[in-house]
């Protein structure tokens, strides 16, 4: 039952008497801010953390270079939100459970995905885990603990109090963390995920990624409240708001939020401020509906170039390392493109697996239909035809070219 | 063995999942303590415990996104929804979700653990929101199994096969049957098929075909027609999805009639499906049209249910005109 204190005067409270303040740890220019406790980041996972931001950022744009070229049907970048994803995934256990919305391949690098994997998904050929099933950027890892994307949005959010749960009733101390934009959070899932891990007790981190726009749609027509944050408090969970393009404040509010998540069992949010610095995605162009100059303005809190200055301040990085790797991830990024694009699709077969455990048989003779139709007519269906006989349909493969 | 109701019948299904397998939970709306307002849930959580029998918020979205979380992480969720009818904001959850999560991982991951329980069904002055038949939407669903028992007997071994199958399972709890519905069930263990209709008559003039409730409207039918000397074969579908299209063929190509029914609208109802593809199958042998007899198209009336209803004498009466097409 919900107790309540009683009152006899009608106070109504106002929804714009709270703010949350926004925990920062570093500043632009790579010191940190008097006062400011950042973690307590070794060399080698501070390196590891910038490296991936760095990765992901050149494999963003190359990707994005190559779907312009019309090598690739679709992309969609992380940029100005490597801070925010990788600094979170690095601030917990290898073998928590991440799911994410769709902006979140940094954490995947983080994780250790290689180019190669992420190419085999982006061109779908035969080597892609999710045999060439989704639209390019919905990744997914079993090994890594990276559910599969897919793209309704925030229907992940309560699957991640459900897989938490699931982790609380086996007792092994792992978590789960769910990443989600602040538009999907408008979302009636959003709802049902943060009520169901409140009452249910389960160690989930939702961490909202909350960029300023969800495609055109400013936030200030997302919602009329402070941002996110404030709704945990009508959920009774912990909150914690921190500046997404600072990776000390990510990982260490993250690092703490994980604390809270596995050993009291409770569910805790976390908004990151950043702002979405590319397009929504290669569909889309933002110059429609925000200004030059307000991107400008955020390209100057450019989260790399942030961490970048304070590994420098630290002794642990130089301007001749950053040359040296930046040229390494464009050379490798390049040729696992080349590899990628020229392999095969899946087969045919593949159509009808994994529908169900089995393929049924009304499945199988819809499949046999279908085979025997490419085959009288395999210019019409070039990837189909190859699949059946790979001297078929090699010339009409509109992935190609190098 | 012992006369059980369908409820009691479900009951001791859910409590051998249970106690067979420590990751097995079930939950929904009211089915922990209280278990469930049909109390299918009984004493379920007295004897697993609140971890693994609870109430949930009241949120159907919710339920069905948590179960499909939980199935992925390895657990066995058998999650209820309170009617039928309030499943539709789960809709999303279960059509975009619990479906392609194998297909579209390339089976990284998958919701196989996962069972949807759900009353349905018209019958018992339900109005609008407590009588509805909604499986043919999810008919229409590739990866979801759609499950309907008749009985008791037929609703324990099923609900058992429906946890332990490898993809996720909609069942589909015939409410009108709960508590009148009673018959003989082993105490044990046992599973019935998934996938596989039953012929639970044989005949040779008509093929009569139907699921849940309408098997017992069907069984009053038939014997009104068979004093005529009309000799039917009676067949219960039992799984919607994936259907048992060759039992179906194999009946009618043998009677040359077919008569379908169910409660649910008859435009786009899961009727359609069927006569489409026995007309593609046994097109030569078909002696008179597919005869179709559903409930109309229009939302679940209260006080006219039994004008709305596909009752005996609706069927009797399409076995008739099939017969003397």
């Amino acid at each position: 039952m919900t107790t309540t204190a009683q009152t006899h005067s009608p106070d109504f409270l106002a929804g714009d008497e709270y703010s949350i303040a926004t925990y920062a740890v570093l500043s632009q220019d790579g010191t940190l801010y008097n006062g400011a406790e950042g973690p307590a980041l070794e060399r080698d996972q501070a390196l590891r953390i910038y490296r991936a931001m760095l990765a992901t950022r050149v494999l963003d744009e190359r990707m994005l270079a190559a779907q312009r070229q019309g090598r690739l049907s679709f992309y969609m970048q992380c940029t100005g939100e490597e801070a925010a994803v990788i600094g979170s995934a690095a601030a917990l256990d290898d073998a928590d459970m991440i799911m994410a919305q769709y902006r979140e391949q940094g954490a995947l690098m983080y994780r250790g995905f290689s180019f190669d994997e992420f190419m085999n998904q982006l061109f779908g050929n035969e080597l892609d885990y999710g045999k060439g099933r989704q639209m390019p950027i919905h990744y997914g890892s079993r090994k890594l603990h990276y559910m599969t994307i897919s793209s309704p949005l925030a229907t992940q959010i309560p699957q991640a109090t459900g897989f938490a749960y699931g982790q609380k009733l086996a007792g092994d101390g792992l978590c789960t963390i769910v990443y989600f934009g602040e538009g999907a959070a408008s979302e009636g899932d959003f709802h049902a995920a943060l009520n169901m891990a409140a009452v249910h007790e389960a160690p989930v981190i939702f961490f909202c990624r909350n960029n300023g726009y969800a495609i055109s749609t400013p936030s200030v027509e997302q919602f009329a409240a402070d941002g996110v944050a404030p709704r945990a408090l009508g959920y009774r969970m912990h909150v914690i708001r921190v500046d997404g393009n600072d990776v000390l404040a990510v990982y260490r509010a993250t690092e703490l939020a994980r604390k809270i998540a596995v050993e009291d069992n409770k569910p805790v949010l976390i908004e990151a401020m950043t702002y979405r610095l590319a397009a929504h995605s290669s569909s889309d162009d933002p110059s429609g509906y925000r200004s030059r100059k307000e991107e400008d303005a955020w390209r100057a809190k450019d989260p790399i170039r942030r961490m970048q200055l304070w590994l420098e301040a630290q002794g642990w990085w130089d301007e001749e390392q950053e040359k040296a790797l930046q040229d390494q991830l464009r050379r490798e990024v390049l040729d696992t493109m080349k590899r990628a694009e020229k392999r095969p699709p899946p087969p045919i077969d593949s159509m009808v697996t994994d529908v169900y455990a089995d393929v049924t048989p009304a499945l199988q003779r819809q499949l046999d239909e279908l085979k025997r139709h490419v085959r009288r007519y395999p210019d019409a269906y070039p990837r189909g035809a190859r699949s059946l006989d790979p001297a078929l349909g090699q010339d009409d493969d509109s992935q190609g070219g190098d | 063995m012992p006369t059980i109701n369908m409820l009691q019948a479900i009951n001791q299904a859910l409590d051998i999942a249970m106690a067979e397998d420590d990751n097995v939970l079930c939950f929904g709306e009211d089915v922990g303590g209280f278990g469930g307002v049909f109390r299918a849930t009984s004493h379920l959580q007295e004897k697993y415990g609140k971890a693994r029998c609870f109430n949930t918020p009241l949120v159907e979205q919710g339920i069905i996104g948590f179960a499909n979380g939980l199935a992925a992480q390895g657990s066995v969720p058998v999650a209820e929804i309170q009617f039928a009818d309030y499943i539709f904001p789960a809709f999303d959850q279960i059509v975009n979700e619990t479906a392609k999560f194998r297909f579209r991982s390339g089976d990284l991951f998958n919701v196989g653990g996962m069972t949807i329980r759900t009353p349905y069904g018209g019958g018992i002055s339900g109005g609008l929101y407590h009588s509805q038949s909604p499986e043919a939407y999810f008919a229409h669903t590739p990866g979801l199994k759609i499950v309907v028992p008749r009985n008791p007997y037929e609703a324990k071994g099923l609900l058992l096969a429906a946890i332990r199958d490898p993809d996720p399972v909609l069942f589909f709890e015939p409410k009108r049957l709960y508590r009148a519905s009673t018959g003989d069930v082993p105490e044990g263990d046992y599973q019935l098929p998934i996938g596989e209709a039953e012929v639970i008559k044989e005949g040779a003039d008509v093929t009569v075909l139907g699921w849940g409730a309408q098997m017992e409207v069907i069984e009053r039918a038939v014997e009104m027609a068979e004093k005529e000397g009309i000799s039917c074969e009676v067949i219960d579908l039992r799984t919607i999805l994936p259907w048992d299209e060759d039992t179906v063929v194999e009946s009618v190509l043998k009677t040359g009639r077919l008569v379908i029914t169910h409660e649910a609208p008859r435009t786009g109802g899961f009727a359609g499906e069927i006569a489409a593809t026995i007309q593609e199958r046994c097109f030569l042998y078909l002696e008179s049209p597919i005869r179709r007899v559903t409930g109309l198209d229009t939302p679940f009336p209260l006080i006219l249910e039994k004008e709305y209803l596909p009752d005996n004498l609706k069927i009797y009466e399409a076995i008739t005109a099939s017969l003397h097409y």
